[in-house]
């Protein structure tokens, strides 16, 4: 049992609720699993996160020391929403076999698509990607599909049958924040499904402003796990995410180059 | 491997991309026995054909040269 810090949580009332494809999420925080240091830091990182989507890898079972390694020895997967991923998968028909096995073992059809094009930036393949979103939505899956951060890109997806489009911030595991404010606003304003960006996010104000372009949520990982704290992390986080969601919607003053004073220019001494 | 008996009548199916030596006869469900894998945690490919019912895993023989994938899900982002 651990003691989390309890942020301000804003009253449901002052945020709209949180839809992709009909199913309605709790918070507009979603964490990966990848790369604790343990997984007790894991388990309890994510709860101070206030997650309720969290990703998931699928790979080969080590045979050899097969105990423990498992995430849902670790994870209740009653009390979480487990998204698997594609990660790892460099074309369209790996992919496909990734999110077929994640599906098969039997707790939904959602599935966070990557298609990876180049492994040293990591960024995605977006022919594999749209090739994979078709097949996986004519099979009945909820194709959440990891995008780079290109309009073009994200309206084809959409198209293509995505229920949710995850530009990147910057990219995975980079902790270079949002580096294009501009095209993610473009994306939010011009699809109609969910937008959450996912990866790059590097700290709580990179999450803020994130969140103030006006997406509807934000996918990280690294950001908590390779944090000196990721309780605290979380923490921070969570208050990020909704600072910056409320701030969106309380809708922003404008911007502009001279001062205007706040007190009353009357009733000055002479 | 020491768990596995190898005797005179052995397949050797290739589980995981390396080939293991079990009894003759053995099914799924047997695989997974032997290598103590709760099937409820993992999901399991057959000769590229993902087995999607569990209940099928006791009925399946499997032979030399079959492939299996025996996958689960492990923290990831």
């Amino acid at each position: 049992m651990t003691t989390v810090l309890s942020p301000a949580h804003p009253d449901a009332a002052l945020d709209t609720p949180f839809t992709i494809a009909g199913r309605e999420f709790r918070s507009r925080l979603l964490v990966g699993t990848g790369k604790y240091a343990s997984n007790d830091a894991m388990v309890r990182a994510i709860d101070a996160s206030g997650a309720e989507v969290v990703t998931v890898a699928v790979r080969r079972v080590n045979l050899d020391r097969t105990r423990d390694e498992g995430i849902l020895y670790h994870l209740d997967p009653q009390r979480f929403f487990l998204l698997a991923n594609t990660a790892g998968c460099y074309n369209a028909d790996d992919a496909v076999r990734y999110a077929r096995l994640a599906r098969a073992a039997g707790f939904n059809e959602w599935v966070k698509l990557e298609v990876i094009g180049d492994a040293e930036t990591l960024l995605p393949d977006t022919a594999g990607l749209l090739d994979a979103t078709r097949t996986l939505a004519a099979e009945g899956f909820k194709v959440m599909a990891y995008s780079n951060d290109d309009l073009v890109t994200a309206l084809r997806l959409e198209d293509a049958g995505a229920v949710a489009v995850m530009p990147l911030a910057s990219p995975i595991g980079s902790g270079l924040g949002l580096l294009n404010e501009f095209s993610i606003r473009t994306i939010k304003h011009r699809l109609s499904v969910p937008v959450i960006v996912d990866a790059g996010v590097g700290t709580a104000s990179d999450a803020c402003l994130t969140m103030e372009q006006g997406v509807d949520g934000i996918l990280m990982n690294t950001a908590l796990a390779a944090a000196a704290d990721p309780v605290r992390m979380a923490t921070a986080m969570r208050s990020a995410v909704e600072a910056g969601r409320l701030a969106y919607l309380a809708g922003r003053m404008p911007r502009r180059e001279v001062a205007v004073p706040s007190s009353p220019t009357e009733g000055l001494l002479e | 491997m020491s768990d596995i008996t190898v005797s005179s009548a052995t397949i050797t199916p290739v589980v995981n991309g390396e080939a293991r030596s079990i009894r003759a006869g053995s099914t799924m469900g047997d695989l997974l026995r032997t290598l103590a894998l709760d099937p409820q945690l993992v999901v399991v490919e057959h000769n590229r054909a993902i087995l999607r019912d569990r209940a099928q895993y006791d009925a399946l023989r499997l032979a030399t040269g079959d492939t299996i994938e025996i996958v689960h899900f492990v923290g990831g982002g």
